[in-house]
């Protein structure tokens, strides 16, 4: 690990007035530090700021403070009763100590679990060595994206948490320099392109707040299905967050994001919008996940992400239609 | 550590010699396997384990640089205070009570929070303390296995995985149990399967899980009984 400054900020304008990298529970960025892949030279350890409330909105929907930590999050009554495939998303990810430790805005922000990413001696690697290469296209890629891959970078986006908030539309709230400005998550996070490196919309220096997610929508039912190696304390090969509303026996409004097949939380846009208004059958489920699926691209290793995503969204929308 | 160790230009040792403090006052102080490590240390282990460096070459990278990647830190382990004075801010938590308090029953398995057998209590929650830096956990409750019981007064759980064997090289075992013990306070289920779920972040290399359930679900009875 190299060596940096430390410093502890107390409020928000101290934060972002100190000019470091900010560290919450630090369960990716010391261990990305231990590997040599974050070399920060100044911690500001935000842990200490008020931000660690959730809170219900006036307008029926939920503030999440930057700082709650995930195992809170997932245990609160709301979230378990209003926003169940959140909470269930949470408890899906990790175990019960890092989820202890790790917040709000630093799960919104963890790094890829692409091995190449986190080995130092491969030089190529262009989400650290812009320009570099990519590893992973000629290695071991089982693990990785089939989803809003490039050229230039195919790691998979780690999150079960940001998963289960692309379903929820949720609203990700920043302050820098600049002052304070709200970015949809739809919009957060970037697909790869040429510039791996670029993995959100935030500005430098900019630090998350809070989340919000909207009122819940009535009547709706929620699910969280994560498939992976083995049951407990695995990242996911795939998952699917589904909100959905049916009633007489069609879909009346559906969301759904996919993990683990994706270089960022992947919302299945084109599957919603061939489910609204159909019949809530397993007939009318594959076809939507094969629409989701149609710009699949899979690598030598990983083609069956692109069958297991088709059933894990199936499955999950007749659970959350049952 | 010695003149010839090569560190580079933004890299220093990180000085975790133990603190006074353990060793008390007319306590006569034995050679250990970790005493006799430590001082093979300056000579031969340097070589291979730069972390573990001695005391006597703080200023090999000079005043500045050391002041800048140090923090002045105040930790609180199983009810007793102890002034670290100035450390290296890569300290994390784990060694630190191992390297600098001599609290090694909090045992060191992967070093990235894959394993638990690093598991501690900070303000009552577990957490992992190779993942944690020293620095963040000043200012709050820390308790190790050594603050939950001793061989003469052990806790119920400490209890428990002896009367139920669960262990086999007892390397995971603090871990375990502080997790364990962690376990019995947040809203868990009552069935197996969610017992192991949320064991499922403490690895066991020799499989006493079996014996490992046994036990917390007879502490769990017992607490539910008293």
């Amino acid at each position: 690990m190299q060596s940096f400054s430390f410093s502890k900020a107390q409020t928000v304008d101290e934060a972002t007035g100190l000019g470091g990298r900010y560290i919450g529970g630090g369960t990716t960025l010391v261990d990305l530090m231990k590997l040599d892949v974050e070399t920060p030279k100044t911690l500001v350890d935000v842990t200490g700021l008020p931000l660690a409330a959730v809170e219900k909105l006036p307008d029926g929907g939920l503030r999440i403070g930057a700082l709650v930590r995930n195992s809170d999050l997932a245990f609160d009554p709301t979230v378990k009763a209003e926003y169940a495939v959140l909470s269930e998303a949470l408890l899906s990810g990790a175990s019960a100590q890092l989820r202890n430790m790790a917040t709000t805005g630093g799960n919104l922000l963890q790094r890829t679990r692409c091995p190449y990413f986190r080995d130092t001696s491969y030089t190529n690697c262009n989400k650290r060595n812009p320009g570099s290469g990519c590893a992973a296209m000629d290695g071991h890629n089982r693990m990785m994206a089939i989803l809003g891959t490039s050229e230039d970078c195919i790691a998979t986006h780690p999150s079960d948490m940001a998963v289960a908030m692309t379903a929820l539309e949720a609203t990700v709230h920043v302050q820098g320099a600049k002052g304070k400005r709200e970015i949809a998550i739809g919009e957060f996070y970037k697909l790869p392109g040429t510039t791996p490196n670029v993995e959100n919309a935030l500005e430098p220096g900019e630090l998350i707040t809070h989340v919000t997610l909207p009122t819940p929508r009535r009547g709706s039912k929620q699910v969280y299905l994560k498939l992976r190696d083995r049951a407990s304390y695995e990242f996911a090969l795939a998952s699917a967050a589904v909100v959905a509303e049916t009633s007489g026996g069609h879909v009346r409004y559906v969301r759904v994001a996919l993990g683990g097949v994706g270089t960022r939380p992947w919302r299945a846009h084109e599957a919603e919008a061939a489910l609204v208004g159909k019949p809530a059958t397993a007939e009318h489920f594959r076809a939507a996940a094969e629409a989701a699926l149609k710009g699949a691209k899979p690598q030598t290793e990983n083609g069956f992400k692109v069958e297991l995503a088709k059933r894990c969204m199936t499955r999950a929308l007749t659970m959350a239609t049952a | 550590m010695t003149e010839e160790t090569v560190l580079r230009e933004d890299q220093q040792e990180i000085e975790l010699e133990p603190v006074g403090a353990v060793k008390a006052e007319g306590q006569s102080v034995r050679v250990t396997r970790r005493t006799f490590l430590s001082g093979l240390g300056a000579t031969g282990l340097m070589v291979t384990a730069p972390l573990a460096a001695s005391a006597s070459a703080t200023t090999a990278n000079g005043a500045a640089a050391a002041t800048a990647g140090k923090t002045h830190v105040v930790l609180k382990v199983n009810g007793e205070e102890h002034d670290l004075g100035m450390l290296d801010s890569r300290a994390t938590l784990l060694d630190t009570l191992r390297e600098r308090l001599y609290l090694t029953g909090t045992k060191k398995g992967c070093d990235h929070g894959q394993c638990g057998a690093c598991t501690v209590h900070v303000d009552g929650r577990r957490v992992n303390s190779c993942l944690t830096l020293a620095a963040m956990a000043a200012g709050k409750d820390v308790t190790t296995i050594e603050g939950l019981g001793i061989p003469t007064r052990m806790h119920p759980m400490q209890a428990a995985f002896v009367e139920h064997d669960a262990y086999q090289c007892g390397y995971c075992t603090s871990g375990q149990i502080m997790s364990a013990v962690a376990l019995m306070k947040e809203p868990i289920g009552e069935s197996d399967g969610e017992i192991k779920e949320a064991m499922a972040g403490n690895i066991c290399r020799c499989g006493a899980y079996p014996n490992i359930l046994a036990a917390v679900k007879q502490v769990r009875g017992q607490m539910k009984n008293s």
